[in-house]
């Protein structure tokens, strides 16, 4: 039987090291079933965030050979033999243990965005076409793995940025037929989008295919600009009024 | 000074999926402080695995729907055993929460008038089904959790509780640990709302997360509430059974409701020959009238065509797929063949982008281009915590319970769709049940010492045992007791010996033991969910072993017939007895004549 040699971080709050585990291969494993045996078989104390198991609910983020994945979607069998496969917890937040990060942050970010609020006479009538672009947004199953790429993160820090997740979190919410939040101010000044350049590393990762950067933040930084930058929007809006 | 945290809730919720969510935003909308314990991070509860859709009679592609049949759909799914106060309650108010979930932002599908989309699903007569593509679950929790977090309740995440605690015979609060640092907690609550959802993990292939231990069935029971109707343990017809890394995770039954076809090795279309001779005529008898139902429906059109024979209720699906795979006729890897992949690859991957997915990246199937390999897989428990329809409460007084883990509501076996429904109708009743209680109740109850130190010593005595039995060894054994004795077809003989089996598990459990310390440690967190497991599995066994019949998802092989003289009259309870399993029979409530009125009528014409 094939054998895959796994390399997982072990440890408490950064203070690690890589131990290396020998796993047999099944057909069709992905890396978290080699996490599961590792458990099973090895050590019962490893610990590692699952729940779904199929990609659904965006818990068993990690790094594996470096790349921000989900453990459940890492098939084995993309990997050669006698390959060594680092596996390491996401990097961007404070690490708890093993293959957990604390990513207790990402939560309060979200609080601070203003609420989905519809007009209060709204009819509920509205169409497909609509909001196609608003589901893209709401496939997003919260792993975080864009939050670990994004370099304002990750390399800068700046937690005064509230990443990529909610920036679809805040289109998703903006471009809804229905809600009537002027949300411009709010992504300029505390959610920080004029930190983001564009590098699409976060689009990279997302495992829901979501077009981060083309569909969400791009846009959203046009409707900042127009608000904020642009001398003739600003002029039109002064005579004809600050529309939607 | 205690070790353990404290923090004090009017109402504390147990369980931040669907239901939890629910009640905890009804709760704090009446202005009692609420706490929400999840055992995972915030927004990860199994709901956001219910793909096919929410079941409400709002007629928007048929306008023919309507309350009384969506009762009528979901009394006869279950097989006429369910609480039919908790059913007309189910169906009269799904469409006012669904309507409410779009107006805190949900984003459903829409039909050409800009009204909600409702697909067909097995069991339901008309189109129902309030869906977005086949991620329904996942928006309606999205949904709730951003519109709780606007409401100021607290949330406790990666946090378990491992008991409950009274004053006399009332709630008081609950203790346990955070999964991170394994520090304890003490919660103290004038009412406690069980949103735990179900047991699936005592089960080999199951397409339940590792959440699915049982723990508000099993918290419930030893505070004395009662449990009914365990033994109706449904399996859905249609999990992946390739490769088996992802074996038991869920196909939505929206593969079916879009027109998927299930066939045998030989290539026979094997449905039509196990429909149930009483809802035959509701279903298509010839491959032409199935195609022209499904045309029709994908082109937004009605039609005199009956359904497809795939969209039976669930219990029929998973015995028939059961039976040819038995026969020899299954598919490479134990399975059946359900097929979509004769519609336009483009609309499939629209309408089912999870699966297409699923099957692409799990198990390089191009759905669009070949058909899946689908089987049984232990999917929900109908039985749970008996509640008051009304308020959801138990028969301890402040504890209440909603959603999966409570009872009733779905009887013998639960329609598609009606499990997301039931979350929000009866998440909202047990919230304002809860809220309700904590406001009148007079006084504070108090919380002894003793029982928060038995809680702690119990948590602690598995560190105390390193070189204890595994619980990953128990865990596995306790799959197999099930699967092999407890599964889809009983027999009297098959759940004695399971049960004897039970009973020598649990007395390995209290030797069970672990490494390590507190913090994040899944081997001390599994060794506490055995405890759980154990308890749900007797239950279920008992309970089948008693049920001398076959009804719903519960069959045996030993008595095939549906006996409604004797068994169509009484629910089975489950209590506890000291450290014995109690079970009675107790007779099922008697529906009022209006409503056994809709049963007498002539059927309703299928859409």
């Amino acid at each position: 039987m094939r054998e895959a040699l796994l390399k997982v971080f072990r440890g408490e709050k950064d203070n690690g090291e890589y131990v290396t585990y020998k796993v047999p291969i099944e057909e069709g494993m992905v890396v978290l079933d080699a996490i599961h045996y590792i458990q099973a078989m090895y050590d019962p104390n490893l610990a590692v965030r699952w729940n779904c198991k199929a990609a659904k609910c965006g818990s068993c983020s990690a790094e594996v050979n470096g790349r921000p994945s989900l453990m459940c979607k890492s098939r084995m069998d993309k990997f050669v033999d006698g390959e060594e496969i680092t596996v390491q917890p996401i990097k961007s937040f404070p690490h708890v243990k093993d293959l957990v990060s604390d990513v207790s942050w990402n939560y309060r970010a979200n609080e601070k965005i203003p609420a989905f609020t519809p007009a209060p006479d709204a009819d509920w009538t509205f169409y497909q076409e609509d909001i196609d672009r608003v589901q893209e947004f709401r496939k997003c199953i919260e792993c975080f793995l864009c939050q670990d790429v994004c370099h304002v993160i990750r390399d800068h820090d700046r937690k005064d940025f509230l990443g990529p997740r909610f920036m679809v979190r805040s289109a998703g919410l903006d471009m809804h037929p229905l809600d009537t939040v002027e949300r411009a101010k709010f992504l300029k000044e505390e959610g920080g989008i004029g930190l983001c350049n564009i590098t699409k590393c976060c689009t990279e990762v997302c495992p829901e295919s979501i077009h981060i950067t083309d569909n969400a933040i791009i846009p959203l930084k046009e409707r900042v600009v127009d608000e904020f930058y642009d001398p003739i929007a600003k002029f039109l809006k002064s005579v004809f009024g600050n529309k939607k | 000074m205690a070790d353990y945290e404290i923090h004090e809730h009017d109402v504390l919720v147990i369980g931040a999926g669907g239901a939890g969510l629910r009640a905890a935003i009804e709760a704090s909308s009446m202005g009692v402080s609420v706490g929400l314990v999840c055992k995972s991070l915030l927004g990860k509860a199994h709901t956001v695995m219910a793909e096919g859709g929410v079941a409400a009679a709002l007629a928007n592609v048929d306008p023919k729907d309507g309350w009384e049949t969506h009762f009528q759909d979901t009394m006869k799914g279950g097989k006429m055993l369910n609480n039919w106060r908790m059913a007309q309650l189910h169906a009269q108010e799904a469409p006012e929460r669904v309507k409410e979930l779009e107006r805190w932002g949900a984003v459903f599908d829409r039909t050409k008038n800009g009204k909600i989309l409702q697909r067909a699903f097995g069991g339901h007569t008309y189109k129902r089904l309030c869906h977005v593509g086949d991620r329904t679950g996942l928006e309606m929790i999205r949904t709730l959790q951003d519109r709780g977090v606007h409401q100021g309740i607290k949330v406790y995440m990666e946090c378990c509780v491992s008991r409950l605690l009274k004053d006399g015979d009332k709630i008081a609060g609950a203790f346990g640990y955070y999964r991170e640092d394994g520090r304890f907690v003490l919660f103290k609550a004038k009412a406690i709302v069980l949103a735990t959802g179900g047991v699936g993990k005592s089960f080999t292939v199951t397409s339940n997360s590792w959440e699915y231990t049982g723990d508000g069935h099993a918290l419930a029971y030893d505070a004395g509430a009662d449990l009914i109707d365990m033994e109706f343990v449904q399996f859905h017809p249609t999990g992946m059974v390739w490769p088996p890394g992802v074996r038991g995770i869920l196909v939505t039954e929206g593969v079916r409701g879009e027109g998927g076809i299930l066939r045998n090795k030989d290539g026979e279309r094997f449905m039509y020959k196990y429909l149930p001779e009483s809802t035959k005529k509701d279903f298509a008898e010839t491959d032409e009238e199935a195609k022209r139902w499904v045309d029709a429906a994908l082109a937004g059109q009605q039609t005199d065509a009956r359904r497809p024979p795939e969209l039976s209720t669930r219990d029929n699906v998973a015995r028939a797929i059961y039976q040819e795979v038995k026969a020899g006729r299954g598919s490479p890897h134990g399975g059946v063949f359900l097929d979509i992949s004769y519609q336009d690859p483009e609309r499939v991957k629209k309408k089912l982008p999870s699966m297409y997915h699923q099957f692409k990246d799990l198990a390089d199937v191009d759905i669009t281009a070949g058909p899946m390999e689908v089987g049984p897989t232990m999917h929900y428990i109908m039985g749970g915590v008996r509640v008051d329809a009304e308020t959801a409460q138990t028969r301890v007084p402040g504890l209440f319970a909603a959603g999966e883990c409570s009872g009733g509501m779905h009887g013998a076996n639960r329609l598609g769709g009606n499990s997301l429904s039931d979350l929000i109708v009866f998440g909202k009743r047990a919230g304002a049940g809860a809220a309700e209680y904590a406001k009148k109740l007079e006084g504070k109850p108090t919380v002894s010492d003793d029982a928060v130190k038995a809680a702690q010593e119990e948590m602690e005595a598995p560190l105390s045992r390193p070189d204890g039995k595994n619980p990953y060894d128990i865990a596995k054994q306790l799959n197999q007791i099930m699967s092999t004795h407890v599964g889809i077809y009983r027999e009297e003989k098959e759940l004695e010996a399971g049960i004897a089996k039970l009973e020598e598990l649990k007395e390995q459990v209290k030797h069970v033991g672990v490494k390590g310390n507190r913090a994040y440690n899944p081997g001390w967190h599994l060794c506490r969910d055995l405890r759980n497991m154990i308890i749900c599995s007797e239950a279920i066994a008992r309970s089948a072993l008693s049920r001398k019949e076959s009804r719903g998802a519960h069959s045996r092989l030993d008595y095939e017939n549906t006996d409604d003289e004797v068994w169509g009259h009484v629910n089975s309870a489950i209590s506890r007895d000291g450290d014995k399993m109690k079970l009675e029979l107790t007779p099922k409530p008697e529906m009022p004549a209006e409503l056994k009125a809709l049963f007498q009528k002539k059927e309703p014409v299928n859409a």
